[in-house]
């Protein structure tokens, strides 16, 4: 990294957004100081560097600030093309690819699988269930399609799609635990299941993935926090 | 089409009345790359479109020399690295500058449009009042935004347009339809005079011009649309 590269990153270690940013900063062998936020008192820093939507993560970048994960992920691999490797390919076809299964993996597994936990009625959660199921499957053929036979997403090491759902695999693995249903089901995404544990072993996202237990501990707070409120307003 | 640049077969499938569709009809325009245009029937999608887009199913779809690219913002991007060195960037050179275009864009698609469509499919006063009431705050910000982006110039862009002006202006006409029939002024002038200065000139930009539809086309259309949306059940 040049010297007088300063990069900060404002966040909350729960987040699969901000572990997206982890992901491809350790991905590109770049080191940046961590800023854990309390997202119930957030920082004048957060506040100012995100007026817009006030979320982690930011990533500070010699003082100026980027939003929103997947234009930080992006950011990180175009100000940084010297470092590390590329999580995008040279190719203009596989980069739209790379954007439109990365959209996707937002648009439709993160927004079915929050639904699945935070639907106001049983009937919600699931709906929002299958819908995570489906998105799964077809995540299993973008991965057949994307990896050529090899093992990421991003072919032979990690892309764009492989840092933006890679950031969600605590959350998802902790739901696994939780739910007891496999959601990595070898049965039915037999590429995902083994994308998913290969790409857990490897340093970068070692050191960006929060701990599964720690995380489990985290939803089950979340959740009894949220089932006491919902007691106390129908008193 | 555009004449000029030897692209390789392209191809455009498309509504001629959807915004998405639009911005990429403008990109190609101010590229100079020429294409087929194949409009579809969105009540009967055809094969074409099903086999190129399984996903979503939706337009617009780019397909280059038989490779279909989707998701509108997705194709201005892959229409801007595919031909590098064909008319203006639609993205700014510098990493941080790519990067605010594309937050912006992104908060054009995720959080205004997700707004201003509950106003778009409201079939009541009380729904109407309701959404606008919600969408002004986001035109608040997209103000800021213009100011912050433009640095002066005529554009989101700068002195050219880009994503970000394709991304928002490419609801010009619908946002101005919409206006009319509900008795609202979205875009005030007095209220958001950058935006709306803004409007004007991307309008009246060549390549704009050319690809827009007629407001009286796309009134037409969006009644159908509400007489639809207010019919009992039946239709989506």
């Amino acid at each position: 990294m040049a010297a007088g590269d300063d990069l900060k990153l404002l966040g909350a270690w729960p987040s699969p957004f901000v572990v997206r940013v982890k992901l491809a900063l350790s991905f590109k062998g770049l080191s940046f100081e961590n800023v854990e936020e309390d997202l119930g008192n957030k920082s004048e820093l957060l506040v100012s560097s995100n007026p817009v939507h006030k979320k982690v993560p930011v990533l500070l970048h010699n003082g100026k600030p980027i939003c929103e994960s997947m234009v930080i992920v992006q950011y990180i691999d175009e100000a940084f093309t010297g470092t590390g490797p590329s999580l995008l390919s040279s190719d203009p076809h596989e980069r739209a690819i790379a954007r439109f299964w990365a959209a996707y993996v937002d648009d439709k597994l993160v927004t079915s699988w929050v639904q699945s936990f935070r639907g106001k009625t049983e009937e919600d959660k699931s709906e929002g269930t299958k819908q995570m199921f489906a998105a799964l499957q077809t995540l299993e053929g973008a991965l057949r399609e994307c990896s050529k036979g090899e093992g990421y997403f991003g072919g032979e090491s990690v892309g764009l799609v492989d840092v933006s759902l890679g950031g969600l695999l605590s959350w998802l693995n902790a739901t696994e635990e939780m739910s007891g249903t496999k959601i990595f089901d070898p049965v039915k995404t037999p590429l995902l299941a083994a994308w998913a544990e290969r790409f857990s072993e490897l340093d970068g996202a070692k050191l960006a993935l929060p701990d599964k237990d720690r995380m489990v501990e985290f939803i089950q707070k979340r959740q009894a926090q949220a089932a006491a409120a919902a007691a106390a307003s129908q008193k | 089409m555009a004449g000029g640049e030897e692209a390789g077969k392209l191809q455009l499938l498309g509504a001629w009345m959807s915004p998405f569709v639009i911005r990429v009809k403008v990109a190609l325009q101010i590229k100079g790359l020429s294409y087929e245009y194949i409009e579809e029937d969105l009540q009967r999608k055809s094969d074409l479109l099903l086999r190129s887009n399984p996903v979503h199913k939706k337009v617009p779809v780019l397909i280059h020399d038989g490779r279909p690219v989707c998701e509108s913002l997705v194709v201005l991007e892959y229409v801007d690295e595919a031909w590098p060195k064909t008319g203006p960037p639609l993205l700014p050179a510098d990493p941080y500058d790519r990067a605010t275009a594309r937050f912006w864009a992104t908060y054009v698609n995720n959080t205004f449009f997700q707004s201003w469509r509950a106003l778009f499919r409201s079939t009541t006063a009380e729904q109407r009042a309701e959404a606008f009431k919600n969408v002004v705050p986001q035109v608040e910000t997209l103000e800021r935004a213009f100011k912050e982006c433009s640095k002066g110039k005529d554009f989101f862009g700068g002195d050219e347009v880009g994503i970000v002006d394709l991304a928002l202006g490419s609801f010009l006409v619908w946002i101005r339809v919409v206006d009319e029939l509900a008795g609202t002024n979205l875009l005030d002038g007095e209220k958001f005079p950058g935006l709306a200065a803004w409007a004007e000139r991307f309008l009246a930009v060549d390549a704009v011009a050319e690809v827009m539809p007629e407001a009286g086309k796309i009134m037409e259309h969006y009644k159908w649309f509400l007489a639809k949306l207010a019919a009992p059940a039946g239709s989506s």
